[in-house]
Parts: structure tokens; sequence; C-alpha cells
């Protein structure tokens, strides 16, 4: 027989196939880390109060947020979905975790507990939407977005949960030998969801479904129950960058996170996550949410507008979008 | 479903064979609305075999074959396995008696590797808790991948390349060599060369004889003509929902099977 020299035969070009094969997940991560890199050393020069201590705190802290919410977002894309409703719901986690302390005494852990819980509660909704009701997710989760912001403003009457104790902040501000404790919970829930995505079935069904929806539920994927598994995993994340958030300004603001989702799916988008499924690592998006940060950090330091960051925001997602296209074509060409 | 012990069901007729097909379906009744797809339409795979199902366009094909492959249940009419009759309601429940299809274009995931595509829904774990706990023994599948591909003759560069960056014959003879893998029974391909250049095409029909030569059956649905005869022992031709002929691929002309397609004539050589 010859099929052993066969498959261990070299053929021509593999060598860079190879090369290509291990590279073509790195690309777009090392594409944003260069800017990530570029981007901070120009504003070392470009403000005074860049590289101080306070301000790289404030950065991690403001990092934090994006980058758990965009790893949720990036579970999301990986199925082809879109989950637009991130805001919103973090804004109604993070406000129910501020009443619940300010109003039945609870805990700053049991009020997370509760934001936590809310988020899972939205993430189920989205995943029924999605699966059983069968509404694209685009059109699902906006949806849940407008239904979230509206409850927010309806239990708040608009306006602020203020009045907390100092203790509130411990999530947002609170620190560990001197790293932001936000920083070290989205280490954790970084290190854990990629461990997830890349070494389990669930991973591997994730990414299975984003590619090809049909072939996994031929493959006998319960595709229904995995799907809803996703939202609700995602939204158990946006609830707690909800609470973080709420923790930094130690208050629950009913306006919070609005246009958040832009700013997520641009750092899943920019770290190499694909619209088009089957895509993403959380390596990248975490790059990617610290390019952002640094995007709107740099503008208020630089007493750039928000107008224009949300300009620059959307420009980088149309030149991440584009670049995401243009590196499938490429990958494709072969066949 | 079986309370009542029939003697009438075993009046088959069936006397020569001592083994029964490995797969047939009888009298396939299957409606979409008002149309008819299929109208009572038989089909018998026998053990070791490459069958083409051959038939102009709209005589259900596709219809039977996702009825043999719990895509679409009957609404009419017996599957039986092995001579016992079976249920599919899913995809699923086909693939556990054993029969595994291949499906035209929906066949793949393209952004994983060739080694998660092979065990794609069937994943290894890892042994002890880590295993519960969803971990995957990639190390196992990739040499697991390595050995079926190697021995089904496929060749593709390493079972860790993502099936974007193969050759469109390389992905359908992983999506083919997947089902010939974990099919017990048989393997069903829908037009599974239809894109296909010449030499891709070659290597597809050189995966299917290696299969058959280790006693599968194999189900070929096919327009190609001349392939259905280079490839298959038997032909069925399905016509207007039904059976129209059953025919031994050496006694045919490919005019014979287009006649037999379109009805120009109503042989049926294959009857004893």
């Amino acid at each position: 027989m010859s099929s052993a020299e066969a498959t261990a035969g070299t053929q021509r070009g593999e060598l860079s196939d190879w090369f290509r094969e291990r590279i073509s997940h790195a690309v777009s991560e090392f594409t944003a880390a260069t800017a990530l890199v570029v981007l901070f050393i120009a504003l070392t020069f470009a403000s005074p109060y860049f590289l101080t201590a306070d301000n790289l705190f404030n950065i991690g802290a403001q990092t934090a947020v994006i980058a758990i919410i965009a790893t949720a977002q990036t579970m999301v894309i990986i199925t082809k979905g879109i989950d637009l409703s991130v805001g919103s719901v973090a804004a109604l986690a993070g406000v129910l975790g501020a009443m619940v302390v300010r109003d039945l005494g609870f805990s700053l852990w049991a009020a997370t507990a509760v934001a936590i819980g809310v988020g899972a509660l939205a993430g189920l909704l989205n995943g029924l939407l999605v699966t059983v009701a069968r509404i694209p997710p685009f059109i699902a989760t906006l949806g849940t977005m407008s239904v979230g912001r509206g409850l927010v403003f309806i239990i708040t009457g608009a306006v602020g949960v203020y009045g907390l104790p100092r203790s509130f902040q411990l999530l947002g501000n609170g620190q560990i030998l001197g790293i932001p404790f936000a920083v070290v919970i989205t280490v954790l829930v970084a290190v854990g969801v990629a461990f997830l995505l890349s070494q389990t079935r669930f991973g591997q069904y994730t990414y299975a479904m984003g590619s090809n929806l049909e072939a996994a539920r031929r493959s006998g994927i319960r595709v229904g129950r995995h799907l809803t598994g996703v939202y609700v995993l995602a939204g158990v994340l946006v609830g707690l960058g909800g609470m973080i958030a709420a923790s930094r300004v130690n208050s629950g603001q009913p306006n919070y996170g609005i246009s958040l989702e832009l700013d997520v799916i641009a750092a899943a988008v920019i770290g190499g996550a694909s619209l088009f499924g089957g895509q993403g690592r959380i390596v990248g998006t975490i790059i990617g949410a610290f390019l952002i940060a640094l995007v709107r950090n740099g503008a208020v330091l630089l007493d750039i507008s928000i107008h224009y960051q949300q300009v620059i925001v959307g420009v980088i997602i149309w030149a991440a979008v584009y670049f995401d296209q243009y590196r499938r074509r490429r990958l494709e060409s072969r066949g | 479903m079986g309370a009542i012990p029939t003697a009438i069901a075993d009046s088959d007729q069936q006397p020569t064979d001592a083994e029964p097909p490995v797969l047939e379906a009888r009298g396939i009744v299957k409606r979409f609305g008002h149309v008819e797809a299929l109208r009572g339409a038989d089909f018998t795979v026998r053990r070791g075999e490459v069958v083409a199902l051959i038939g102009d366009n709209g005589a259900g094909k596709s219809t039977l074959i996702k009825t043999l492959s719990g895509v679409h249940p009957p609404d009419e009419g017996e599957i039986r396995v092995g001579g016992r009759p079976v249920q599919f309601s899913t995809p699923v429940d086909a693939r556990r008696a054993g029969v595994e299809t291949v499906y035209q274009d929906l066949a793949v995931a393209d952004d994983l590797s060739v080694a998660a595509n092979l065990y794609l829904g069937r994943e290894i774990l890892r042994s002890g808790p880590l295993g519960r706990l969803g971990l995957l023994d990639k190390r196992a599948m990739r040499q697991g991948a390595a050995a079926a591909l190697d021995e089904l003759g496929v060749r593709i560069p390493r079972v860790t390349t993502p099936i974007v960056m193969l050759s469109g014959g390389q992905r359908q003879c992983v999506a083919v060599a997947r089902a010939i893998i974990w099919a017990t029974n048989v393997v069903i391909l829908d037009e599974p060369t239809a894109a296909l250049g010449v030499v891709q095409t070659g290597r597809v029909l050189d995966v299917v004889r290696r299969a058959r030569d280790a006693g599968m059956s194999v189900v070929l649905v096919s327009h190609n003509m001349p392939q259905v005869l280079e490839i298959a022992d038997r032909v069925e031709v399905l016509r207007l929902g039904r059976r129209a002929a059953q025919l031994r691929a050496d006694e045919v002309t490919t005019d014979d099977l287009v006649a037999a397609m379109t009805g120009s004539t109503n042989v049926d050589r294959d009857e004893r």
C-alpha cells in the first residue's frame, strides 16, 4: 500500500501552507498589538498625564469592563451571532446590583450575584429568541437592547442609584498589590473563556455552529441547547461587567452603556473575531479591548470631543471588518 | 408496533438472499403540502455493494436520500436496516443505525481542522474528571484522524489544517472519509463529485472503492452516467417518485440508464 508515504509525502508549497495555517489566526492579533504599541507610544509623547500611575490604573479598570463584555461578545460572534443588548443589560445589571445594596442591604458579593443573574436571564432570553423563536440574532438582541434600556429607566425613574456604601467601590476601584481588582477579574475571565473555547467540547461546538450550523446540527450536536448556552454565558459576563462598571462610579447609572455594543464589537473584530462566524480568539479580543480603551482614554487626555471618539470607533470597525474579509479571501483563494 | 406477531409480514419475496438487505425502503410516501415527492418508492442496498441512485430532476432522489438519512421522516412506508424495521425521525437516529450521509453542500465546518471535523459530534474526551468537564483529548483525535485517513488513502497535508485551506477535492475526501469512518452499515453520498475536476473526482471515487472493498455499502447519487457505470455495482432508477428499474451496472449502457430515467422503457433486469 502506498498510503503511508502518500500522507507523509511532501506536497509542493507545504511549508508555506503550514506557515499560513499557523499565522492565519495570529495576523489580526499581531496587527492589533502593533497598533496598540504605536498608540501607547504616541500617547506617551502627546500627553504628560498619560504615563502616570493614576491614568494607567484608570485605563486598566476601563479596559477591564470593555474586555469582559467583549469576551462575551466574542463568544456570540463566533457562533455567527451578534449581541446588541450588552449595553442595556450591563446597565440593568449594574442598576439592580446597586439597588439591592441600597434598598435591601445586600452585601457587594450578593449584589454581584444578582447582577450576574440578571445578565444570565437576559442571555437566556436572547438565546431562546434566537433558537426557539428563530429571530435572527441582530433583531433579537436589538429588541432586548430596547426592552432592557426601557426597564432600566422604568425601574430607576431615570434617576441614578446613589447613596451606596464606600465598600461598593471595591470591585471597580479596589486593588491587589497595586493591580486593579477589576483587572484581576478580567484576567481570570479571559483565561477561563479562552480555555473553554480552545480546549473543551463546548468550545468546539461553538466554533462548529458558527462555521456551519447545518453541519453541526446533522453531526448530532444539539445546536439549540448549545447556542442558548453561549448566550447565557455571555449574559453572565455582561452582568459581571455591568456590576464592575457601576462599582467604578459607586452608583447605578441608567444611562450606562449606551453604544457600548459598538466598542465591544470593535474590540472583538479588531482581535480577529469574524462576523461571518467560526473564528475568533480571546487573546485578540483582549488586545482589541485595550486598543479601544486607549483610544477613549487618549481622546479624553487630548481633549478630543466624545463625538469624535464615536467617529474614530466607527472607522476602526470598518477597517477591522474590511481586513477580516480580505483575510478570508486570501485563505480561500487556495481552494 | 411489534405487538401483533404477524405471519403476513414474513411473506417477503426474498427467498434467494440469505442475508437481508443492509438497508431497504418499502413503499415510501413523502408529501410536501400538495406535492407528492415520493409515491411508494422502494430502494434496496446489499452489503458490500455500491448502488447508484439515479433519476431525472424532480424524480425524488434527494427526498428519498433525506428519508433514508432521517432528515425527512416518511409519511408512509417502511425503512429496514438489516431486515429490522427502524424509525428515522432525525439524522441522529439514522446515524445510530449505522447510516451516514454526505450531503451535497453542507458537509463540513470550514473553520475547524480536519481532525475536528472527522470527530465532530463524537469528540474524544480526556479520561477521568477532566473529561467529564468536557475537556477534549486533541492528541487522540489527531492520531485517530491521521490513521483513518491513511487507511482510506486520503491525502491531506496535516490533520490540523483548517478545512478552509484545503482544495475542493480534499474537502470532499474528508467529508466522505468522515462518513465512512463512522458508518457501520451504509454510506450515502449525494452528488459527491458534482463540483470537482477530473483528478479530484478520481480521488473521491478511490476512497469509495476502498470503503466498498472493506465491506461497506455505498449509495451514490449522481447525474454522471459514465461515472455511475464506472463505480457502481448496481443502479436503481427513480422516476416520478417510484422505483422504475433495478439494473446491474455491468449489463447496461448509459443509453439504457437514460431510457430508464426518462421512461422510454421499463426494464427490470435484476428481477429474479
